[in-house]
């Protein structure tokens, strides 16, 4: 899910998403919406908040986000101070604010930040409970990433999230005899055998990669049935549904484009747009890329996005990057935060955001899949659904310092590059992830 | 004698400095020991802060199991018990210690001879000396990005200019897709990159020789070589000696190169003990893990720089007494 947004894209992104929220006339108007009582939060006097949060995909994001933020004051008249930081640096910013019990009130951070800092948090059962009864209820990554493990208490408010589905290049599919990338293992081997034949390959990133690695290397064990730690967070990666899916992997991998596996997050975007590669798996970073580009648009019009095969498992397995918003015990104005998260989720504020991020941000109540932006290109309405996915980064296993961290150390990427490459035996490299998953999930 | 009378009387009453109060500050800055402290401190004091604490915050987490975002307890050596075990961790300390050696023998054979080359009277000879230095001067991170595009599996320039301009291959080149290619591409990068230093400091050092030696060995009737063997190579040896431990201790210690590069990958097969230290450290967020791998690294630098100064610089006359 690498994003390369340049200057020029930025304006035109800018101004296409200056058009939907024009078009889509008043902001919100589709969102259905339940009849219920915000609980009441007295805003502290004097309230003041500070909040950090990523920096944009877009521009309009900034913008949309710092307008609705403004409301707010104006509604209440609490000042709210936003920070954007670059996305490397949210997570030791978040660690230090928790340490030091001094700093922001509200962190939107990523993934699993809040179930690390759970004991320095505000509980937001209310107003999770609040905006699901509102707006449709939570969607499954939602609920995953919100609530601390094994109990219905929530820590964090995702505000959204981004997958990395498949990518493909319609003509070559179609002129194989595929109307779309098929459902299962054998028939998605088969397609990738005679894209190879065809001379138009498929590849993705085996490299240190974070993003497009992890979510390849996931997708491969997921869809197998296989999984890194059960429920209570043992490891479990050394299993016969890791070896089967890393013996497809040797299948699989001798159709891939040569060089995959020295892929960062970057490469299968460039490879794709120069049209030496027909399909893989990616944000919707690259098909607007393309689709902005007049050099490339004739790509993009000639792009679809569909799920990664589901094979063995129920649905197609991806996980997402997902926003989370926490608050912090350390914060005087409490009320105010939550209020404040409460209301940049109501749909006056939130639609426009969403519409504003053209699709890079997926909703996570489920009232806002009528939002006008997944109507406003259909290539696009597949990020609608991301968090409906009920796989998350760590799956099974709870959320925690150690799933991220052996995301961050690319067990399971490096588990498929050591067996694709043909440096180990699947049974080899399941043994060395069992063994590194152990170390960052032993019991301390 | 005949002294005048106002000389007479000027002698009891000599001029002394008007007597300022003898206050104890004023005792306190007259004080020899007092004085030397302060003068230190400044330096001291930056040196605790910004070498002193790191270096010891490093050390003490080394034995911790620190993690970002949670305060780590005393674990003794159990990070580096975990280390010896990790297959990983050994092919970093192995393929720190192969790029060190193989690019450092790279980067001063192609120095000297460079050096030996600039020494000559050429046209144009600054600007030549200057063009040399640029690899040494861009930013590393832009060097490294460079060869990163040069090494790409897709849009590599040298895989481009073999395959569709000279037709002499199908393929791309296999620059950084499996290991040893990748492992050389990397040290190739930083030979490149290190060339200027050696060269410049190694030309400073030559143009310190004097040419009466020369002159007297050719009058002796000596061989181009034996003038190199016997009048060269000596006299540049202590500057030799420096810029190698200097040079041994950047290569070992490398980072962005590799990391911009590579990643450490393809399967962890390009980590230097610098990369794996922060790949553990930060991303992977196990702080005390990481800074057990940064603090395994110092005997191996402490064992680089003896072995520079013991091995090439152990000659007398560098301390002012004659060589035997």
């Amino acid at each position: 899910m690498a994003n390369i947004i340049t200057r020029r894209d930025t304006l035109m992104l800018g101004a296409s998403a200056a058009a939907a929220v024009a078009l889509s006339g008043g902001a919100g108007a589709q969102i259905q919406r339940a009849n219920v009582n915000p609980p009441s939060w007295p805003i502290e006097s004097g309230a003041s908040l500070r909040m950090l949060r990523p920096v944009r995909f877009v521009q309009p994001d900034e913008e949309v986000f710092r307008a609705n933020c403004a409301r707010f004051t104006q509604q209440t008249g609490v000042q709210v101070r936003v920070d954007f930081v670059g996305w490397e640096d949210i997570t030791q910013q978040t660690a230090v604010t928790a340490n030091t019990g001094a700093g922001p009130d509200v962190i939107i951070g990523f993934n699993e930040s809040p179930h690390i800092y759970v004991d320095k948090l505000v509980d937001l059962t209310d107003v999770a409970e609040y905006l699901g009864a509102r707006y449709g209820g939570w969607l499954a990554m939602a609920q995953r990433y919100g609530k601390r493990h094994g109990t219905n208490n929530w820590i964090g408010i995702p505000f959204g999230a981004s997958g990395g589905p498949l990518v493909w290049r319609k003509s070559a599919v179609n002129e194989l005899g595929f109307q779309a990338p098929p459902d299962d293992h054998a028939g998605f081997l088969d397609l990738s055998k005679k894209l190879k034949a065809a001379n138009k390959p498929s590849g993705f990133a085996l490299g240190n990669a974070v993003g497009d690695g992890n979510g390849f290397a996931n997708w491969l064990v997921w869809s197998h049935n296989g999984f890194l730690v059960d429920p209570d967070g043992n490891v479990a990666i050394n299993s016969p549904e890791t070896i089967a899916a890393l013996e497809y992997l040797k299948e699989l991998y001798a159709t891939f484009i040569p060089g995959t596996i020295a892929w960062g997050d970057i490469s299968n975007n460039r490879a794709y747009a120069a049209q030496e590669l027909w399909l893989t798996a990616n944000g919707v970073s690259l098909y607007f890329a393309l689709k902005n580009d007049p050099a490339t648009a004739p790509i993009a019009a000639d792009t679809e996005h569909s799920l990664l095969p589901k094979g063995k498992a129920a649905a197609s397995p991806m996980a997402g990057l997902t926003l989370n918003a926490m608050t912090f015990r350390h914060s005087r104005y409490p009320n105010a935060a939550k209020a404040l998260i409460a209301f940049l989720m109501e749909a006056e504020q939130y639609d426009p955001w969403l519409q504003a991020n053209l699709g890079y941000w997926s909703q996570p109540l489920a009232a806002y899949a009528a939002s006008p932006v997944w109507q406003s290109d259909p290539k696009v309405a597949i990020f609608r659904d991301v968090m409906r996915s009920d796989y998350w980064i760590g799956y099974k296993g709870p959320i925690s310092q150690a799933s991220a961290a052996a995301n961050a150390d690319y067990i399971m990427v490096q588990m498929c590059a050591a067996v694709a490459s043909g440096q180990s035996t699947p049974q080899q490299a399941a043994r060395e992830a069992e063994r590194r998953a152990q170390r960052f999930f032993r019991a301390r | 004698m005949n002294t005048t009378p106002t000389a007479v009387a000027a002698a009891p009453t000599r001029w002394t400095p008007p007597r300022r109060e003898e206050t104890w500050i004023g005792w306190l800055l007259d004080w020899k020991p007092f004085l030397i402290v302060m003068c230190l401190l400044p330096a001291v004091g930056l040196l605790t802060v910004f070498l002193t604490y790191p270096l010891g915050l490093g050390i003490w987490l080394a034995f911790t199991d620190t993690t970002i975002g949670r305060r780590g307890i005393w674990v003794g050596l159990e990070n580096f018990i975990w280390l010896f075990e990790d297959p990983i961790f050994w092919s970093a300390v192995f393929y720190s210690v192969f790029y060190t050696a193989i690019a450092t023998i790279g980067k001063f054979a192609l120095g000297l001879w460079l050096a030996l080359l600039l020494n000559n009277h050429l046209p144009i000879k600054s600007f030549i000396r200057a063009i040399i230095l640029l690899p040494w001067i861009v930013p590393t991170v832009l060097s490294a990005i460079a060869f990163w595009w040069i090494y790409d599996p897709q849009f590599s320039i040298i895989s481009y200019v073999f395959v569709d301009v000279l037709g002499w291959r199908d393929t791309n080149i296999d620059f950084i897709s499996t290991a040893w290619p990748a492992r050389w591409s990397l040290i190739a990068a930083n030979i490149w990159r290190g060339i200027p230093f050696v060269a410049i400091s190694l030309l400073a050092g030559l143009q310190t020789i004097p040419p009466s030696l020369y002159e007297a060995a050719l009058l002796d009737g000596s061989t181009p070589w034996q003038r190199f063997r016997y009048i060269t190579v000596p006299m540049i040896m202590p500057i030799l000696a420096i810029v190698m431990t200097f040079s041994i201790i950047f290569t070992f210690t490398d980072f962005q190169l590799v990391y911009a590069i590579t990643r450490g990958g393809p399967v962890n097969s390009t980590h230097l003990l610098a990369t794996l230290a922060f790949q553990r450290g930060i991303p992977g967020g196990q702080l005390g893990e990481g800074a057990a791998i940064a603090v395994s690294m110092i005997p191996f630098l402490v064992f680089a720089t003896l072995f520079s100064y013991f091995a090439l610089a152990r000659r007398k006359w560098q301390q002012g007494e004659a060589n035997d």
